[in-house]
């Protein structure tokens, strides 16, 4: 029974991946026929004469509106996908926590996969509140697309009891906090790197369809500051949780000290936002390296370095 | 516009305006004072902080001595080339090391620079009233006019109604009447909070590894005791830099019972200890024959008055029975330790002497170590093997050595083996070799009989001693809160002058301005606008 349950949320797991990757799909397609409307607009820019005769006062829209018509369509299916994603992801973790009996954040299969999820609901959340952010659903998703890809290939895990040292309350704390402050934080990791792209004037064809510099800064900074509390909180309570657990509430283990430096660079980039000067460019990096580091204490401090967060599933 | 807002700059304000010129004069103070100014301004806080994150990183990538000595004694193994560099430099002590100490504490000097003088003028600021009303509402990022239908006096109280909550400033300017507004003054307070906290949490920290010490020590389960009375009961402990081991708390411990349980796949689902106790109070009262129960567990210490005690880990020790010819005995059950966590399948060596020889030359040929293998679930093979942790059906693959173990060589061994540079030197001789069940002995050629009893289980238990956590978490709460108001709260500002107009009714113009990030206003502007001057007019 209970292992039919993990079989569930396994294969849910894999049809959210299909269907975000299907996302990213149409949201490349919408690229593609924006592009091709604008190669169509250019073509209409020249001589009116091979109108067909259509209502006069709009002669250049019918060429150009069809592919836009499309490439709409195409964004929103991509964002109904994306809605459909997220039901399934989330109907998956749900499962893998019944089968398990416990909290579904014991190794890092689930735990990247809660990051993943937080990650596009957000993205759901900044959508529902400025609809012109489309463009950037693209590039959302593809980090979560590869992180839940290697989610479900390396660091797979299956549904099981954890360790004695992981049972306790505060694994429901501090796990899913740092989770969610993890999934946050993409979305600004994100839209910093796109905010760099667009004002570098490199890829222009690309970055011509991004919302504007100052809409991906604005967009980076407000998820920050949201998330940026709640990751203190988490770091915060995993110190509260050490103290009960290893002895000490902080003692300077990999994770631990890359969750400091983590820390110190999103104070860092907190602290460029109010300099003068280092206002926008320089903060756009020091964001980016800031999720840099989430991602490197996700994967090189588990796999590469032993420890005493290492009970995460591997090996 | 953003050059208006107000950024929490330290020393990046130009030079304040009532500062005496005639003060730069004298050059030192002016180089100090530069240098001051250069110290505390929030480029150089941005600068440290940045070189904060790239010295603790190492700390991850490096082997650390205080984590693991045996991986850096392996990265000398591994780098001879630049291992020895690396370690001069301090990279394998990076928490300890003078650089990281060094960015800490300009950093922590930068902080307080910046903190104390914006936290007065904080305090001032709130005893100020906002600032007079600009000539020229229009050019401000927010703004809006409208003719109202109601006298000045009306409009005025409309307005004043409307800025409940704000600290207002209303006057009369002779045309009409002007209001100037301020609110979210609670964002510095908690901007101040957060950084204040900083410098206490840190404080704590530091007072943590002074008066702080850690120690550990392995207690046989099944009524094994352990008192806190000094640093030699220990097996293994780290003492904080002012700690020297003569004043520990005493209290002591007894381990009644230990329990393991595993899944079907080996994997462990709960350690438990019974535990006795006699806290420094239950000791100092006398009360030594009376122990108070508690259930030590994994996540579960025992916290004593300033002192917590951890259980760590478990094993096992083979209990021997040495019966020698003349007919004497000994018994041994020293711990032996896991090799493999998975099955806990054990290594170890127990040491006996002959009992009754006094010659030193005769000692030195007689003393025998039983050393080898411990399965706590055998698999039953001639190459003994482990195939689950609990203790079901132990067996042990040993080697007996006879011959000098060196104990009386001054060196300290390891418990755990038997001096190898004897075994090399034929000083130490294998004399039997054997798999044995509970109960089965295996015979020597002297007519001694070695007997495996059976095996008892350890546990190792930590104590730890931290004057100062408590205050640490008290300034990371309190960092937390600050925090959250600091990045919730916006410092914003609003304007509205009145004036009368001719035909009846009344003129309002009002004008925002948020201080800080100048995300976010614009709505609650908005709502401002529209309630005041029932337009519903865009911001422009
Ligand atoms: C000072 C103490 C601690 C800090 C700073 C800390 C920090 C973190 C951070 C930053 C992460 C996310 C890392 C990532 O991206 O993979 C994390 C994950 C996690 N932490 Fe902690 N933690 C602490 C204590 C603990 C303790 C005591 C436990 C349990 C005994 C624990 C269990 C976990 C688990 C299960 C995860 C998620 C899976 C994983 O990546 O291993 N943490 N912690």
């Amino acid at each position: 029974m209970l292992t039919e349950f993990a079989l569930y949320s396994d294969r849910l797991f894999m049809a959210a991946v299909g269907v975000y990757v299907l996302a990213m799909i149409l949201h490349g397609l919408e690229f593609a026929r924006e592009r091709s409307e604008n190669a169509l607009l250019v073509g209409a820019g020249g001589p009116p004469t091979p109108e067909p005769p259509a209502p006069a006062p709009l002669p250049p829209a019918r060429p150009a509106t069809a592919p836009r018509v499309r490439a709409d369509r195409f964004g929103r299916m991509a964002v109904a996908l994306i809605v459909l994603g997220v039901g399934l992801h989330i109907v998956s973790i749900v499962l893998r926590g019944v089968s398990a009996e416990r909290w579904p954040l014991g190794n890092m299969y689930e735990f990247t996969s809660m990051i993943c999820l937080t990650a596009v609901v957000t993205w759901l959340v900044v959508l529902r509140r400025s609809p012109a952010m489309r463009p950037v659903g693209l590039f959302v998703l593809l980090p979560v697309v590869i992180l839940l890809f290697l989610g479900g290939t390396v660091l797979y895990a299956q549904a099981a009891p954890v360790v004695p040292a992981l049972r306790s309350y505060w694994l429901v704390v501090h796990v899913t906090t740092i989770s969610l402050s993890s999934g946050l934080l993409l979305v600004p990791g994100t839209a910093s790197l796109l905010f760099l792209l667009r004002r570098s004037g490199r890829f222009a064809s690309l970055a011509q369809r991004l919302p504007g510099a100052d809409v991906l800064d604005r967009l980076a900074y407000r998820t920050t500051i949201i998330a940026f509390p709640l990751y203190t909180f988490g770091v915060i309570t995993g110190a509260i949780w050490a103290e009960a657990a290893w002895g000490r509430f902080w003692g300077w283990d990999p994770k631990e000290t890359v969750a400091f430096v983590a820390w110190v660079i999103y104070a860092a980039y907190l602290h460029a936002r109010a300099t003068a000067g280092w206002r926008t460019g320089s903060a756009a990096w020091i964001n980016v390296a800031g999720f840099s580091m989430i991602i490197f204490n996700l994967f090189f401090i588990n796999m590469v370095i032993a420890g005493l967060h290492s009970y995460a599933g591997l090996g | 516009m953003s050059t208006r807002a107000d950024t929490p700059t330290c020393t990046d304000t130009p030079t304040r305006a009532h500062r005496d010129p005639d003060s730069r004069a004298w050059f030192g103070v002016a180089v100090v004072r530069n240098s001051w100014r250069a110290l505390t301004s929030m480029r150089t806080a941005l600068v440290l902080l940045f070189l904060l994150a790239v010295a603790a990183f190492p700390g991850a990538l490096l082997p650390q001595r205080s984590l693991n000595r045996n991986l850096v004694d392996q990265y000398f193994a591994d780098y001879p080339a630049i291992a020895p560099v690396l370690n001069d430099l301090g990279f394998f002590d990076v928490f300890a090391a003078p650089w990281f100490a060094a960015i800490y504490l300009l950093l922590m000097v930068s902080l307080v620079g910046c903190v104390l003088p914006r936290t007065v003028e904080h305090a001032s600021a709130l005893r100020a009233m906002p600032v007079a009303t600009p000539r020229n509402l229009e050019r401000l990022p927010h703004h809006g006019t409208a003719v109202l239908d109601a006298g000045l006096d009306e409009a005025a109280g409309r307005v004043r109604g409307r800025l409940k909550g704000w600290r207002v400033r209303e006057e009369d300017d002779g045309a009409g009447r002007t209001f100037s507004a301020e609110k979210g003054y609670v964002r510095e307070a908690g901007n101040l909070v957060f950084h204040l906290s900083l410098i206490g949490l840190l404080v704590g920290f530091a007072a943590g590894k002074l008066f702080g010490y850690e120690g550990q020590v392995i207690v046989a389960s099944g009524g094994g005791q352990f008192c806190n009375t000094g640093i030699l009961g220990y097996d293994s402990f780290r003492a904080g830099l002012r700690v020297d081991g003569t004043d520990l708390a005493p209290f002591c411990v007894r381990v009644d019972d230990f329990r393991a349980e595993y899944l079907p796949n080996g994997q462990a689902e709960s350690f438990d200890a019974s535990l006795g106790y006699q806290s420094t109070e239950d000791l100092e009262a006398g009360r030594v024959d009376e122990w108070r129960y508690f259930p030590l567990a994994v996540n579960n210490p025992l916290r004593l008055e300033g002192n917590r005690v951890y259980l760590l880990g478990h094993g096992y020790a083979p209990r021997f029975t040495v019966t020698f010819p003349d007919g004497q005995q000994r018994t041994g059950d020293v711990q032996w330790r896991p090799v493999d966590q998975v099955t806990l399948l054990s290594e170890g060596a127990t040491k006996f002497e002959r009992p009754g020889v006094t010659d030193d030359e005769q000692r030195r040929t007689t003393q025998l170590a039983v050393t080898g293998l411990l399965a706590p679930t055998t698999s039953g093979g001639d190459l003994v093997t482990s195939v689950f942790p609990a203790l079901r059906d132990p067996e042990v693959a040993i080697d007996v050595l006879r011959g000098d173990l060196g104990l009386d060589d001054g060196r300290g061994q390891s418990i755990f083996q038997v001096d190898r540079a004897k075994v090399d030197s034929g000083e130490l001789v294998r004399v039997a070799r054997a798999n044995l069940l509970p109960g089965q002995a295996t015979t020597l050629d002297d007519g001694t009989v070695v007997r495996f009893d059976g095996v008892r289980e350890w546990v190792s238990i930590q104590v730890s001693h931290d004057p100062g956590q408590n205050a640490v978490l008290v300034f990371a709460v309190l960092m937390l809160a600050g925090l959250g108001l600091s990045l919730s709260i916006r410092r914003r500002r609003f304007w509205a002058r009145l004036t009368s107009v001719d035909g009846g009714g009344t003129a309002v113009e009002i004008g925002g301005l948020a201080r800080t990030d100048r995300a976010g206003y614009g709505e609650e502007f908005d709502r401002l606008r529209a309630d005041l001057l029932q337009t519903p007019e865009k911001d422009a």
